[in-house]
């Protein structure tokens, strides 16, 4: 039966195939035109294109003001001591909280938004390490965490089971992202207790205190100066792109994207998703397309497999910016490449937890506790490779927990608590 | 087994295949009007295209490079042809990807001597994965997309476990070598990457699996799994060993791309939609029974080539999936209506002629699987 079926509709079946084909391709002539219109702040090829629908794509994220304030930033003074510059802030509006004084020890709440990148595994070993100071302190009981797995709504759910089961003394949340958490972080500031956040931001200033590095757009004008300082006007960059919609990721990209398109520094930015495969095809498509100058990352995670397409294809090592992740500062040091480590500091992951001893000490805190956020240049690199010898590919160089206990153990075994 | 079991089978296969009739042009340009064909024709027009948008890429080296890198979603393609002209599916293929490429870097981490040791426990953990969806399927009677669904869940989970969700080293280079490496100075073509041998090695195998007794065994299962129960086939067994097949393949793509980019719990993610994608975009009919190899493998490459050529057109990446979706879509509703074209009566007016044919050895195929 199945046999005879070959003949006659054959002709058919290819039509149509054919047809499909057709279809399918000619839906994506359109697809090609819209989003190379309404995308085109990516491109940066067609600068009228990118002024009238490129700008609404990036009024989004770009902000003149913070733009400004953390180009200033970056030059700022830190009060406190540089060894220590988990403690350190830039010095502005305090509060006060000798409400929470507290007697004992006290109980810890951690949203967490994930683990789900080495940066925030290496954090997170961090932080576990300082609970334990702290534990044998006396100051915290215990800390317990909830992982949303990269989920806002199960973000959601965790905080506002912390406020009505949780029995926490403090609340220490670290948004998975930022307009979606602003309405549970408001619920956890209702409580009256302490509400520490940190990395990413909410759209609220409720919190207690709310710490974080000197920010995206530091990193994008670090990274986007120094390309642009080793590149000539009309070389061409590839920007990879972890995801979008994540403003400490966003803004890394708007603040060099501005950059690049002012000093004529073709930029053209994908999402990787961190996946190596498509980190290494998307480079590889590009250096097939013609000469690629530099790579901008607004994370380190994936560096090597940028590096290694490079090699792959027989081309001249790009200028490139990557992250203080190890695998990135040891091929750094191995290829001789001209790059820049960015960092988004590590040592952050310390902070919450110390910010909560100061505040259940009734000592004031930075309303808003900017981190200092300093490169690793060339010079450096080799002092940083030697102090972090013998830890993991993904660990962080700037962790910043050489103090705490089961160092470095704790950290080279890289167990995830 | 037995003449008697396997003589109505025999007496529907004994008729020509109007496919092998004819002279060899002959054969080509009807073959070349199917859907398992006809996407042959579509990768010659992708690469038109994409030389017309990228000359550079139809330079040898570049070219060869575009193959090797192509390999293991072709591979994975192959792999799912099995289960998918067997009348099933494999959703766990990505995830048996992630797992095996999380095993490597966990394993086989600087140790040079663990390369073999590594690369033999994948295989088995590629078998057994396969025996999973197999038995799960055929002696548990659960839908081959829960099982597979759940296998892939469970291997995700182990791959959480084992990574906490982020990349850890890299396995020592010399495994790497095997998906990134290559041998050098080949004339023409500059580089031969090993990727590129290893697919021409799995799809001359598959070729000629398929046109063994268990190749015909597999189709006739996929066609109407009672009927060739029936005549005598294990149904469970072929379609156990088409699910083994598929992770197997899975578990080369695994060593390939870990070779290719490196140790990452994402790599492998889609590879199983990818897979389905290009079996259908080679015209293989969903539900079993239809569809050549090779097709398969040509649907990987022709998806490949429309990514490059979007990416060429600066379309952003963030379209790939509606690409793909489109793509089943269209594909497998202009598939079916060709084929329930075919079922009208009016082909009836052309029967094969039960002319003498090479294929006369039809029936002892069954024979010899049983």
């Amino acid at each position: 039966m199945r046999h005879k079926i070959h003949r006659a509709p054959m002709a058919v079946a290819s039509a149509l195939l054919l047809g499909v084909f057709a279809t399918s391709c000619s839906t994506e002539d359109p697809t090609d035109s819209t989003s190379g219109t309404d995308e085109s702040s990516e491109t940066s090829e067609s600068p009228e294109a990118s002024e009238e629908e490129g700008s609404g794509d990036e009024q989004e994220w770009f902000d003149q003001a913070v733009y400004d304030e953390q180009y200033e930033q970056r030059s700022a003074t830190f009060e406190g001591d540089p060894e220590t510059p988990y403690l350190q802030y830039i010095d502005g509006e305090m509060t006060d909280t000798s409400d929470y004084k507290a007697n004992g020890e006290m109980k810890a709440c951690f949203a967490n938004a994930s683990i789900s990148n080495p940066w925030r595994q290496t954090g997170w070993i961090t932080m576990n390490q300082q609970l334990k100071d702290l534990q044998d302190k006396g100051v915290i009981s215990e800390m317990e965490t909830r992982d949303a797995g990269d989920d806002d709504n199960t973000q959601i759910a965790d905080i506002d089971y912390f406020i009505s089961e949780g029995d926490c003394d403090a609340f220490i949340i670290s948004p998975n992202s930022t307009a979606a958490m602003t309405d549970a972080v408001e619920r956890a500031c209702e409580t009256g207790k302490p509400v520490v956040v940190f990395d990413r931001g909410v759209e609220t200033d409720c919190a207690t205190t709310f710490i974080h590095p000197i920010g995206g757009f530091a990193w994008g004008i670090d990274t986007a100066e120094f390309l642009i300082d080793n590149l000539e006007e009309g070389d061409k960059v590839v920007a990879l792109r972890i995801l979008p919609g994540v403003d400490v990721l966003e803004q890394r990209w708007a603040g060099a994207e501005k950059l690049f398109e002012e000093n004529g520094i073709e930029a053209v930015d994908y999402f990787t998703g961190a996946d190596p495969t498509e980190i290494k095809k998307i480079i590889t498509d590009e250096l097939g397309k013609g000469e690629v100058q530099g790579v901008w990352m607004d994370a380190g995670d994936g560096a090597a497999a940028a590096i290694e397409a490079f090699e792959d294809f027989g081309a001249d090592y790009p200028v490139m910016t990557g992250e203080d992740e190890m695998t990135f500062l040891r091929k750094w040091e191995e290829t001789g490449l001209t790059g820049l480590a960015p960092v988004y500091s590590n040592f952050q992951w310390r902070t919450p937890l110390l910010a909560l001893e100061k505040i259940f000490a009734g000592e004031e805190v930075p309303k808003e506790w900017v981190l200092p956020q300093t490169p690793i240049t060339e010079d450096e690199r080799a002092d940083y490779l030697e102090a972090n010898d013998g830890m993991p590919d993904g660990h962080y160089a700037k962790f910043g927990g050489e103090d705490l206990v089961g160092y470095p153990e704790v950290w080279q075994e890289r167990e995830i608590p | 087994m037995s003449t008697a079991t396997s003589s109505p089978e025999a007496s529907a296969a004994g008729r020509t295949l109007p496919l092998t009739e004819g002279s060899l042009p002959q054969r080509l340009l009807r073959g070349a009007l199917t859907p398992g064909g006809a996407v042959f024709i579509l990768l010659a027009v992708l690469f038109i295209a994409v030389v017309w948008v990228n000359p550079s890429f139809g330079e040898p080296p570049q070219l060869i490079r575009f193959i090797g890198r192509t390999a293991p979603i072709a591979i994975a393609a192959m792999g799912q042809y099995y289960v998918i002209v067997a009348g099933e599916f494999d959703l766990s293929m990505g995830a048996v990807i992630a797992t095996q490429v999380v095993i490597a870097g966990n394993y086989i981490g600087d140790d040079e001597s663990r390369v073999l040791p590594a690369i033999a426990l994948m295989l088995v953990i590629g078998v057994a994965v396969g025996i999973v969806n197999g038995l799960g399927t055929t002696i548990l009677q659960v839908p081959s997309f829960i099982v597979t669904l759940g296998t892939m869940l469970a291997l995700g989970g182990l791959v959480k476990y084992l990574t906490g969700g982020a990349a850890t080293g890299n396995p020592v280079d010399t495994f790497r070598e095997i998906g990134r490496g290559g041998i050098q100075d080949v004339p023409v073509l500059d580089v031969l990457p090993y990727s590129v041998i290893i697919l021409v090695a799995v799809a001359a195998g598959s070729f000629w699996l398929m046109r063994s007794p268990f190749g015909r065994t597999l189709i006739a299962t996929g066609d109407n799994p009672d009927a060739a129960g029936l005549a005598g086939a294990k149904v469970w067994w072929v379609k156990t060993r088409a699910f083994i097949l598929s992770s197997l393949s899975a578990t080369i793509a695994g060593i390939l791309l870990v070779g290719y980019a490196g140790v990452h719990p994402s790599v492998g993610a889609g590879y199983e939609f990818q897979a389905i994608t290009a079996v259908v975009l080679g015209g293989v009919v969903l539900g079993g029974g239809r569809g050549w190899v090779l097709s398969a493998a040509a649907g990987a490459f022709a998806l490949e080539l429309l990514f490059s050529f979007l990416n060429f057109q600066e379309v952003e990446s963030t379209w790939r999936n509606t690409v793909q979706g489109v793509i089943i879509i269209l594909a497998v509703a202009a598939s079916a209506r060709a084929w329930s074209l075919g079922r009208r009566p009016p082909s009836r007016s052309t029967p094969a002629a039960p002319a003498p044919s090479p294929t006369t050895a039809r029936p002892g195929t069954e024979t010899g699987e049983n």
